[in-house]
């Protein structure tokens, strides 16, 4: 049914659909109303689950791992800071081969301490053995926990699932969202039947020291799953659209209005969204632009997304996180894509844009489309402001 | 597409104004996109929310800057910042005020209604949260929005005496500007 929600409560719904057996979480803005609304639902008796309260990120990340080990779903829910704080339990969630699905409510990072969105706290863990896919939308970012499930346990896969949503933007933002049905839910997602979990009848033990003979075979074993996963991504999407009507086609990139682009722009999430805009409007004039927007950024489409841009002249990759020292994060990744093709961009630029709330307007996408010239720029910063950028240096 | 801009300060009901307005839409067969920005994130420091609507859903994330209405739910506001920038020139502005409230030169095609939403509130809910006042305002001033609709939507949110008094401020807040566009 489609309802008026805000993008947190409606998470919390479909969580509360997904039926966890355990949920634990601290709350952290903008993350907060999702937990808040599944701790009411829960005390409520609306979710027959064990919500577990505790004094941190690194305890909740601990409580669903150990959930997940003893055969249970579990979700988990974070951003920024609180992200980091989790991430010693992150890694070995992954290398434990447990089916956690976590929201992150994308926030940047400290210091200086900032409360507003960019994508900095879900990139920053892109090495962690997560899957990472990021919504567009509050009725992808719904879906998109039904799927990650889905994918999480499934026996090829069995590793932990991130649905990155941008924080306020979607999180606090209210849009019309048609929640799944729970009979259809029930449906595409049966109850979770672990491989192996702990259980003093049968007991085993989980996540033991690995030595120079074993560690590297747990970390290749991973590698593999996750480029597998880019079929399993594409057949569970499918089925997903059989159920729910919905189609995210493979659930590893989009293309819009990339077919006979001159200039065409990469970048995930919310921000995709005002670039289908820019995209209109300056196709309304007669400009030849595009989008190819990533979902899955872990696994990373590198082949899907060399079959898109092969023949576009110049790409414009927009990224909303930064690698202090290097390039960009995304385009890193695309130009990696591209590089040592016979086909391919003459020119692959690379922008940062929206660090830590800094408001990404039509005007800036345009911007991004202006400074997509001949000559290619790594890293250039978009809507910077020159008048705090005077250095002085003592007195 | 038409844009909302709502001026207040954090813990004046902002949020509940635009998502009151969303919910109005949405039962109208609208697509609306309702969202803060949050200045400093505490009580009292100047806010944000917006609302975003059409026929088809919104894809547009960034803030309101050319408004097609604005909203001031505190007309203090107005001393240290242009609650009025980028407004259309044909925009409709609706504000919290009392009668005598001094106010910017505006372009002669603006409209500017000053409700006293505050008084309505205190009458109908015995505090000064003037939010409902000024959504049946907002429906009278700019014919978006049917009356009846919005007291669903306010008798949906609120329950109780809240109810009665908020149902009565929307009515309260519609009259005065259908009563002023009589002249």
């Amino acid at each position: 049914m489609k309802e008026f929600l805000e993008g947190s409560h409606a998470i919390a719904e479909i969580v509360k659909a997904c039926r966890p057996g355990v949920v634990s979480a601290y709350p952290i803005t903008p993350q907060t109303h999702i937990v808040e609304d599944l701790a009411q639902m829960v005390a409520n008796g609306e979710l027959k689950s064990e919500f577990v309260n505790v004094e941190s990120e690194h305890s909740a990340a601990s409580v669903v791992l150990g959930g997940s080990a003893a055969g249970v779903r579990v979700y988990t829910a974070t951003s920024s800071q609180g992200l980091f704080y989790m991430q010693e339990v992150v890694f070995n969630i992954a290398g434990m081969r447990l089916p956690v699905v976590m929201t992150c409510a994308n926030r940047a990072i400290s210091a200086p301490i900032n409360i507003w969105n960019d994508q900095q706290d879900s990139i920053s863990l892109r090495d962690a053995g997560w899957i990472q896919i990021y919504a567009e939308d509050n009725q992808e970012a719904v879906d998109f926990h039904l799927l990650a499930y889905r994918l999480a346990e499934d026996k090829r896969v069995m590793l932990p699932v991130m649905v990155c949503m941008d924080g306020f933007i979607l999180t606090h933002g209210m849009e019309t969202v048609d929640i799944p049905e729970q009979e259809k839910v029930d449906k595409f997602l049966p109850p979770y039947s672990p491989l192996y979990k702990l259980d003093p009848a049968e007991p085993i033990s989980m996540g033991l020291l690995a030595d120079p003979d074993y560690y590297m075979e747990t970390r290749f074993a991973i590698q593999e799953t996750m480029k597998e996963s880019l079929g399993y991504l594409s057949e569970i999407s499918s089925e997903f659209n059989g159920v729910f009507g919905r189609d995210y086609k493979d659930l590893l990139v989009e293309e819009y209005q990339t077919k006979d682009a001159e200039k065409v722009i990469v970048a995930m999430g919310s921000v995709c969204g005002t670039i289908k805009e820019a995209v209109d409007q300056q196709r309304a004039k007669g400009k030849k632009v595009g989008l190819l927007r990533i979902i899955s950024f872990r696994p990373f489409p590198y082949a899907r997304i060399y079959e898109v841009l092969k023949d576009v002249p110049r790409v414009a990759v927009l990224d909303k996180a930064v690698s202090l020292g290097g390039y960009a994060p995304l385009s890193v990744d695309v130009k990696a894509a591209l590089y040592g093709k016979k086909k391919g961009p003459k020119v692959v630029s690379s922008f940062v844009a929206g660090l830590g709330g800094r408001d990404i307007t039509l005007e800036s996408i345009n911007e991004v489309f202006r400074r997509l010239t001949a000559k290619e720029v790594s890293s250039d910063f978009i809507d910077l402001k020159p008048e705090l950028l005077k250095e002085e240096y003592g007195r | 597409m038409k844009e909302i801009r709502i001026h207040a300060r954090a813990g004046q009901g902002a949020i509940t104004t635009a998502s009151l307005l969303g919910f109005s839409y949405f039962n109208e067969g609208k697509y609306p996109y309702a969202f803060p920005n949050f200045g400093a994130a505490r009580m009292g420091a100047p806010m944000n929310a917006f609302v975003r609507v059409d026929d088809r859903p919104v894809r547009l994330r960034s803030q309101i800057y050319e408004p097609d209405y604005v909203i001031i739910v505190d007309p203090t506001l107005m001393r240290g910042f242009n609650c009025f920038s980028g407004l259309q020139s044909d925009g409709i502005a609706i504000i919290n005020g009392r009668e005598d409230l001094e106010l910017p030169k505006l372009k002669a095609s603006q409209k500017v209604f000053v409700v006293n939403a505050n008084d309505i509130a205190l009458r109908n809910i015995g505090r000064p949260l003037g939010n409902t006042a000024l959504i049946g305002a907002f429906a009278a001033a700019t014919g978006e929005l049917k009356l009846d609709n919005l007291i669903e939507v306010v008798g949906n949110r609120f329950s109780g005496k809240a109810q009665e008094g908020n149902i009565k401020s929307v009515r309260e807040g519609f009259e005065f500007v259908k009563n002023n566009l009589k002249g």
